[in-house]
Formats: C-alpha cells, structure tokens, sequence
C-alpha cells in the first residue's frame, strides 16, 4: 500500500462490523479489513461485489466435461476404435463416469487456481503481515488517507467507534 | 447473532480466540509425548513388515499371494475397497456437513480429511500391487504411447482409475485450501525463524483481508458442492468393478447406494476410533466433545442400518430373482464354509451400532471406542464375503476352492495400516489437527462461555 493510511484496532467481531459499518456512511475510504476468521456480514458492509469464482468454476467444469467426453468419443470411434463384447463404439452412458469426474477435476482446480493467481497467493508469496496479531484474535480495520487535513477527523470517527491503537504512516 | 438457547455447546470451557488458537496449536509445540514415539514406532514396524511383502511381490510377482485360478482377487481387492471406503468420512464431515450447515464439523473435519487423504493412498496402493508389474503402472492412464493403444474407457477399472485420482486431487486441494488460513496462524505464532519460514511458504501469503475471507469462502462452499456428488461417485464407481461384472452375487443394481452408505459408515467408525483417543492424548477434549461423539454415532446407525437392510435386500432379490445361481452363492455365503465370515460381518455391522439407540452408550466413549473397532472389522469382512464367497465356488464345481491369504499378502495390509498410522502421527505434529479459524467463527454462537453469558 503506497497510500497513506491509518490503523485501527478492535478486539471483537461485532464492534468490528458496526464500526465498518458507521465508517462506511461516513463516507471514508477503508482500504482493507484483516480478520482471524471470516466475519459474516463483512462482505455487505464493506460493499464487496459478489463473487465471480463459481462462474469460473461452471466453465472450468464444462471444459473438463468437454475434454473428456470428446476424448473418450474421438479414442473409440476414430483413434483406435476396438470392439469390446459387440458393444457399440459411441456408448455414450458409458463415458460419462469419465466425463463426470473430469468435469469436477478441471471445476475444482481451475476455481482454486482463478483464487490463488487473482489474490497473488501461492507457495511463498511475498505479502505484507501487518501484525501478526491478526490471525490469532485481533481485527484491523485501515482506514486510507487522502489530504493532510483529514487525519484528525479520522481519528476522532475512529476513536467514536471504539478503536484501540490507532496508528499511521503519514 | 442468533444463539440457539437449546442447543448444546460446541466448545467447552471459558475460551476466547486466542485461547482457541493456542490450545489447538499446543499439540505442535514442544517435543512429542512418549506415547507418540511408541505410537510411530508401532507403525513403522508395520510399515517395515509391509515393505517387506512389497519387495517379494514386486521381486517374485502375486504368485507369492495366496490367490488361485477361482478366487482370482483376494485380500489385494478387500483392502482396497476398504480403505476407499474408510476415506469417505473425511470429505462427507467437510462437503456435506458444510452444504447442510451443521456447525459441529469445525471440531473434526480437519483430522477427518487428513485421515482421507492418508486412506486412499493406502486405497491406491493395492490395485498398484495387483498389477504385479507394479512400474508399468502408468499404463493405466490415457496417454499417447507407441503402440497407438488407447485404455478402454468402457471398463469400470478404469473409471476407477479416474474416479480414484480426481477423489485424491480434489480432496487435497479442498483440504488444503481450508488449511491456509491456519498456516498463517501457525507462521505468525511460529517462535524460530526457521519454522517462521516454513510455514511462511505453506502459508501462501496469508494476510487475512476481508476480501480474501469473502472470496476463501465462496470457494470452499463450492468445493463442497463439487465433493459431494464426487463423494458418492467414487464409491459407486467402485461398486460398479462388481455390479458391472455377471458374477452372482456381484451383479447387483443395489451395489451404488449399498456401497456408499458401507463407505460412510465405516469412515466415521475409523473417525471416532481415531478421534477419542486424538482428543484425549492432544488434549482438545473441549474442541471434540462428547456432543461430537454422539452425532457421529448417530450418523452410524442410519447408515449402520442402510447397511443392514441391503444386506437383507441383497438376499430377498436372490431368492425373488429365481436365478439357482444367485440363490446359491447367497446361500453358500450364509451357511457355506465361510459361513463365520458372513456372520462376523452380520454381528458387526448390523447388531452392533443398534446399540447406539441408547443414549447412555452412544455418550460412553469406551462403548463408542470398541464399537467403533467392531464396525471397522465388520465393514472389512463385508468387502472380504463380497470378493471371495462370490468367486471361490464358480460355475464350474470342478474348479471350486478355497482361498486363504498368504503372509505376503497379510504383510501387505499390516503395511498399509503402518503406513496410515505413521503419516496421521505425522500429520498431527506438522498440521493443527482442528480448523482454527473455523472454530473462531463459531465461538460466539457455540461457545460454553459465551452461551452462557448471552443467556444470563
């Protein structure tokens, strides 16, 4: 975070919501919350749009139902087609195990994969750890900064909401 | 928040968050008690034994087993079917108990996964060694070869193939995922810089932000919805490697749904004979409750009783059908010369967890402990009388048999469940063997302390 920006500190989910909450109709610009668990209703507060990850999970699912149907139908029809038993080649209820489980396969890690890369997360990504409080009991709220003027206001809207330990970096 | 004021607890004790955090994370700390190095040394023994009867399969070949020409899969097919089975608790406590919203799978689907994982290597391992030329192995998946020879996707075998290997894939990704907010955790309550390191790299970067909570949500909610429906898949694949077939006895359209409700009950047998005493050597007993004991108890007597009605079923159809020859196997399953196999099974799969109607038992944990050992032995002679009471008096009474395991094979098994003991220790140590954060979010609601005081 290049910006300037002020911290703040609470010790319990629900002072944490109503806190967003009051800041946001304040019209302040909060940059980032850091919670040691997901807060429901946090989402809504903080006005987040709803997530697209299922959608890249429905078309990841189709790809690897397509890829393996397709497959399977190209192997016994076209590639090598072999005659089991007199069945008939193109036996479409037999692909679908098959296609089935690709379609989860390729569902599954395309969404995890869209999560990681979209986030930047991965084996050893390079984030900052604002404190790392956070991930045992603490909830952090940062609150950005855009004139000099502003700061006290800040801190006194946040102060009004029961923050503990106010910090900036400005 | 809404707090229920009828239901019980889920977390004992006067708990706040970070009180959760350091009482899961206690397990990792320090040096590991005595009874874990006898526990790993136990199963490193066993693990030796099954190195062993490995070398002499792989040097010798299945000759060294005790199969025959009429019971062409024996302990090798069992097993396998039974460590499936065994992994199906982890991702139905995760996926289904997720979906269905039931708050007290915070406590054990962490363990309950990691057991599933570990079980369905043990799982793969077997129909590897079947093969008997166990480095061609990779000739099981489709690939571009030199002989232009495609597997064939209408066998069961192979959708096993896939069905095994997606079950693994997705569930260690969903495992995984739920794990790394705790890594984070752990890195940043990590007390050298080395173990800071570690886990700062599992840990992909964990910062917390809401935005990542909201998006780590969604994605677990929908990997729940995909291991679901891939949960009953993969055991009613496995099912189909007899159903599939004309073998009596085998040629069962019941086998899918008979075959997933065995799976889970026998998963959360293995579950609870993991988890009393987990909880009470890692010291979590207010995390795993005896309230948790019970619902998983209850879980086993629906499917306990599934379980036993299809076994009924299995046998009215037999007689219903008019076919002497599926009447037969069913009859020589019953009262034939493995007779005692059957009605071990019978005993223990269908007399047993009924017990668990009486509350007093389904909350005594010595009486969960040895039923839950009674349903794991039940649930493998289950898959012992389907192999072998179907094969080892064929068509043919010339070539009738009978069949018996040799040591090798026994070896096999003792090694597998080595191996299974040895990376569950291992896991325990390395991993925080409950949800952290998952437990935080329903504290307040859940909580002993916080229940009461929201209620005074």
């Amino acid at each position: 975070m290049n910006k300037d920006y002020i911290t703040a500190y609470y010790n319990d989910e629900e002072e944490l919501l109503k806190a967003v909450r009051q800041l946001k109709d304040k019209g302040l610009e909060i940059l980032d919350v850091l919670t040691p668990f997901p807060v429901h209703g946090l989402d809504k507060a903080l006005r987040m749009r709803r997530s697209r990850l299922s959608m890249v999970a429905f078309w990841g699912g189709a790809v690897g139902a397509a890829l393996g149907f397709l497959f399977q139908a190209w192997v016994f029809t076209k590639g090598y087609p072999l005659n089991f038993g007199g069945k008939p080649f193109f036996a479409i209820p037999s692909f679908m195990p098959v296609t089935f489980e690709m379609a989860v396969l390729f569902a599954a890690f395309s969404m995890v994969f869209a999560f990681l890369i979209y986030f930047k997360l991965g084996p050893g990504a390079k984030t900052v750890i604002h404190d790392e409080r956070i991930t045992d009991d603490r909830f952090l709220v940062v609150v950005g900064i855009r004139k000099e003027s502003n700061y006290q206001e800040i801190e006194q809207a946040l102060i009004a909401t029961g923050a503990e330990g106010i910090t900036h970096n400005v | 928040m809404y707090v229920s004021p009828i239901r019980e607890p889920l977390i004992r004790g006067e708990k706040n968050y970070s009180q959760v955090t350091k009482d899961i994370l206690a397990p990792m700390a320090g040096k590991p008690s005595i009874y874990w190095y006898l526990g790993i040394s136990l199963a490193l023994i066993a693990l030796v034994f099954g190195a062993w009867a490995t070398y002499q399969t792989v040097y010798y070949g299945i000759g060294t087993w005790g199969l025959n020409k009429t019971v062409g899969w024996g302990w090798g097919i069992t097993n396998f079917v039974w460590w499936v089975g065994i992994g199906h608790a982890g991702t139905f406590i995760s996926a289904i108990l997720l979906l269905f919203r039931q708050k007290w799978r915070t406590s054990i689907n962490r363990s309950a996964e990691a057991m599933t994982l570990i079980a369905i290597a043990c799982a793969g391992f077997f129909p590897l060694i079947h093969m008997g030329r166990l480095l061609l192995g990779f000739f099981i998946f489709p690939y571009p070869n030199t002989r232009a020879l495609w597997v064939n996707f209408n066998s069961p075998l192979l959708w096993d193939v896939f069905a095994i290997s997606t079950y693994f894939a997705v569930s260690l990704i969903f495992w995984y995922v739920g794990l790394i907010p705790d890594l984070g955790t752990v890195r940043d309550k990590a007390k050298t810089k080395i173990r800071k390191a570690i886990y700062g790299f599992l840990s992909f970067g964990w910062t917390g932000s809401a935005k990542h909570w909201s998006r780590h949500e969604t994605v677990s909610l929908v990997l729940a919805g995909l291991a679901a429906p891939l949960v009953l898949s993969v055991h009613t694949i496995v099912s189909f490697d007899f159903a599939t077939s004309v073998i009596p006895g085998w040629h069962t359209t019941i086998f899918p749904p008979y075959f997933v409700s065995g799976a889970v009950f026998s998963g959360f047998a293995m579950v609870l004979t993991l988890l009393i005493v987990a909880r009470k050597a890692l010291n979590l007993e207010e995390y795993i409750t005896v309230n948790h004991i019970e619902s998983m108890n209850k879980i086993i007597i629906l499917t306990g009783s599934i379980v036993g009605i299809a076994y009924i079923t299995e046998f009215f159809m037999a007689w219903y059908s008019g076919v002497e020859y599926e009447q037969f196997t069913f009859m020589n399953r019953a009262f034939g010369p493995y007779a005692w196999a059957y009605w071990i099974m019978m005993t223990c799969n269908v007399v047993t967890p009924q017990l668990f109607w009486f509350k007093k038992i389904r909350t005594s944990l010595t009486a969960t402990f040895i039923i839950s050992i009674f349903v794991n032995i039940g649930m493998w002679f289950e898959r012992f009388v389907i192999v072998v009471t179907s094969l080892h008096r064929d068509f043919l009474p010339s070539s009738w048999s009978m069949y018996s395991p040799s040591l090798v094979e026994v070896g096999l098994y003792v090694g597998t469940i080595g191996l299974f003991f040895t990376l569950f220790l291992l896991f325990i140590r390395v991993f925080p063997v409950i949800a952290i954060a998952e437990v935080k979010s329903v504290l307040k609601s859940s909580g002993d302390h916080q229940k009461t005081a929201h209620h005074e």
